[in-house]
């Protein structure tokens, strides 16, 4: 049996923009005194008397209802704006909501704030007794975890000098030690603390794993879909203030994310026969670049494993002419993927073409490429050697990585490629 | 029921354990047993007593985290503590006492000055200290949540260190004085000391709080608290005695709550008169009046502030 631990109910907060949140006491006598004697505002412009209310104001989150169960990991995702952190920070307290109510079962924690209240003179034990007693910790407790705290930041050698001369390093390792044993029953994990060198956010990533499988009830922040896939049962997508899908993390991690590509990217180039601004040269134009999926999808999303085709069409202007095509691979760091050409199909090696529309096309297996965003460059090659052509294509698109994985790393791994090779493994003997 | 706490071990081990039925379990589910509910602040605030009283560990670090940080690394620093209110004192004792020849009751100049200052510098330093907190811990404010009353409490208490060095510092010379056969005298009414150093902190809890909440609303008030503080301490009888204030203004003394305070410490620090207690009763219950005001004020400010620094 399990009940809810967090509830969320019709939640409405509203910002207003501008400066009217702080006034001059002048202003304020004068607005007092002209509503007593009855007058309109006069510190009112000419338009804005008709709807005082409506002036300068957004709604961060709107009507936002949902309930997460004990011992369940949720994670909340959308995009920048979309209200995230204003949720978070309605549920822990530090803004009120304008409407609706949240009720929680149990302590809540956030790791929000990292080293808040650290005070630089004070001893790397002094602040954790002072952090953890700001985040909501007993002092018993704190007493009692203090060696693990400690052991946990490695920082035993330096539990007694003042944080001052922390390297900052040292800094972030304590103050993640001490939210890290915070125990609430509900804890807010936001990917800002993936911070720091590649060896730590391995470890904040692997403790918010340990964490979220622990039973506890978990929500989870973050910009990393192969995290929250991992991490998280459940997923709840804000768009613009509003609850946009939720239920099952991968399914409403797959349609966030295509969402989210599909707005961004292209997948297609495409130019009229006598367009003027096609790209050509004297022997050859392009007429179309394509990028289609391989398997048949609901949107152009182009998972790890799926296998794609990069399609060029192009006119060969001068009879006879042996051209062929040669794509180049870049990603979002333009470093170059690799590079491919039409040339290995041998009936088609160094053909004398006729004049007409020619359609090559390239299969890319999956799992080849890494996750990211990437674009082509496209070649027209002539005599296997000189460049007929070379064209910066607009075509953008996204490899997205939403495997589950049970532990480990879960980000991006380095490399340009990323491909699934085979391996043996032996006993040699020994032991 | 409602269980507003935040120590639960109560409603975790009973399910922890498992030995509860289905039926009761289920009761707790129904029986709306959330232990936080988060609604719009409208309307007049809570006070939130409980969770500053379940705070109270809190504010002994926030006040342990002032005094170590202050004297960890400086040695001058409880030193200076001495040093301002004595250099205070010669300057008032040289152009009150000695150019403009205030009157003092007959008390020495030095004394008369010396009682006043460590008592005012008190109030004025809270006061200056708490005015400001929302924007001056806005990042802390904007990160995570516990009673925000718990700062201005933390900080009125932290001062009351110094306040009671200098206090010391000051029954040292009456006792100097006394000695050398002056009118002052350390009598019992010293046992008054503490109690009107509480009013005192409270009054300056009061106002500061007060000038925080409003500051987010008025920024340019901000501006004038320092304003304020100074002129506010010549309508107190720091500089001279309540007895040398014409009848006709006396009945206006009486509103300002320091007035009372400052005269009554005086008197218990240097022996020269019984402590009035009905002025002292007047300002307590102006204090509390305005306390209310204050908290309330406070209390809403709290709950929108970080919309608006």
């Amino acid at each position: 049996m399990t009940c809810e631990a967090v509830q969320v109910e019709h939640l409405w907060k509203q910002y207003r923009l501008g400066q009217i949140g702080s006034a001059t006491l002048r202003e304020d006598v004068q607005r007092t005194w002209a509503r007593l004697a009855g007058r309109p505002d006069p510190l009112l412009k000419v338009d804005e008397t008709a709807s005082p209310d409506s002036v300068r104001s957004i709604w961060a989150l709107s009507d936002v209802s949902f309930a997460v169960r004990e011992g369940d990991a949720v994670a909340i995702i959308g995009r920048n704006g979309a209200g995230k952190s204003t949720l978070l920070k309605v549920m822990s307290r530090i803004t009120a909501p304008t409407r609706g109510v949240v009720r929680l079962r149990g302590r809540l924690a956030s790791l929000l704030e990292v080293g808040t209240g650290f005070h630089p003179d004070l001893t790397g034990r002094q602040n954790v007794h002072l952090n953890g007693a700001i985040l909501g910790m007993r002092a018993r407790e704190i007493a009692h975890k203090m060696d693990d705290i400690i052991s946990f930041a490695e920082l035993e050698r330096f539990a007694d000098t003042p944080v001052k001369r922390y390297s900052s390093g040292m800094y972030v390792r304590l103050a993640f030690a001490v939210a890290a044993h915070l125990d609430p029953e509900i804890l807010i994990v936001d990917e800002v603390l993936a911070v720091g060198d590649l060896a730590f956010q391995k470890r904040c990533l692997g403790k918010m794993g340990e964490v979220a499988r622990s039973g506890r009830t978990v929500l989870f922040v973050s910009h990393n879909m192969l995290a929250v896939t991992s991490l998280c049962e459940r997923a709840i997508w804000l768009d613009a203030g509003r609850v946009r899908a939720e239920g099952q993390a991968s399914g409403v991690v797959a349609e966030y994310v295509s969402t989210v590509t599909c707005e961004t990217s292209s997948f297609e180039e495409l130019w009229t026969m006598d367009a003027e601004s096609a790209p050509a040269s004297e022997e050859v134009a392009l007429r179309r670049i394509a990028i289609v999926p391989g398997t048949p999808q609901v949107r152009f999303t182009l998972g790890m494993d799926t296998p794609f085709r990069v399609v060029v069409e192009f006119v060969n202007r001068r009879a006879g002419a042996r051209l062929h095509v040669s794509v180049v691979f870049y990603t979002d760091q333009e470093l170059p993927a690799f590079t491919t050409w039409s040339a290995v199909t041998p009936e088609w090696r160094n053909r004398p073409l006729r004049m007409g529309l020619y359609r090559a096309t390239c299969f890319v297996p999956g799992n080849l490429l890494n996750s990211g965003r990437h674009r082509i460059v496209v070649y027209v090659i002539r005599d296997l050697s000189w460049t007929a052509l070379r064209y910066d294509s607009s075509v953008r698109f996204d490899i997205v990585d939403l495997e589950r994985r049970e532990g480990g790393w879960m980000s991006r791994e380095p490399g340009v490629v990323q491909p699934r090779l085979s391996w043996e493994n032996e006993f040699l003997g020994g032991g | 029921m409602w269980a507003f706490s935040y120590n639960l071990p109560a409603h975790r081990s009973a399910r922890g354990r498992g030995t509860l039925t289905e039926e009761t379990v289920l009761t707790i589910v129904h029986g709306d047993e959330w232990t936080t509910v988060i609604r719009p602040c409208t309307g007049w605030p809570g006070l939130g007593w409980r969770e500053l009283v379940q705070s109270r560990e809190l504010i002994a670090l926030l006040v342990w985290r002032d005094l170590v940080a202050t004297y960890q690394q400086t040695i001058l620093g409880p030193v200076w503590h001495l040093l301002q209110p004595l250099l205070s004192t010669i300057t008032f004792t040289i152009v009150f006492g000695h150019i403009v020849r205030l009157p003092t009751e007959g008390v020495p100049h030095f004394l008369f000055y010396l009682v006043g200052i460590v008592a005012w510098s008190y109030f004025s330093g809270s006061v200056l200290a708490t005015a400001n907190i929302f924007s001056a811990q806005a990042h802390l404010f904007g990160k995570v949540y516990f009673p925000r009353l718990v700062v201005p409490i933390a900080i009125v208490l932290s001062r009351a260190m110094p306040a009671c060095a200098q206090l010391i510092l000051a029954l040292i010379v009456v006792g100097y004085y006394a000695a050398s056969g002056s009118t002052v005298s350390l009598t019992a009414n010293l046992l008054f000391v503490p109690l009107l150093l509480g009013m005192l902190a409270l009054f300056s809890v009061t106002v500061g709080t007060l000038v925080s909440a409003l500051t987010i609303r008025y920024r340019d008030l901000q501006h004038l608290v320092t304003f304020g503080i100074t002129l506010m301490m010549f309508v107190t009888p720091v500089l001279y005695p309540v007895s040398v204030v014409p009848t006709k203004y006396r009945s206006l003394l009486v509103l300002n709550p320091a007035a009372s305070i400052i005269e009554a410490f005086r008197r218990a620090v240097l022996g020269t008169a019984p402590v009035e207690l009905r002025p002292l009763f007047v300002s307590l219950s102006l204090i509390a009046g305005l306390a209310i005001v204050s908290l309330f004020a406070f209390r809403r400010a709290e709950a929108a502030f970080i919309d608006t620094v």
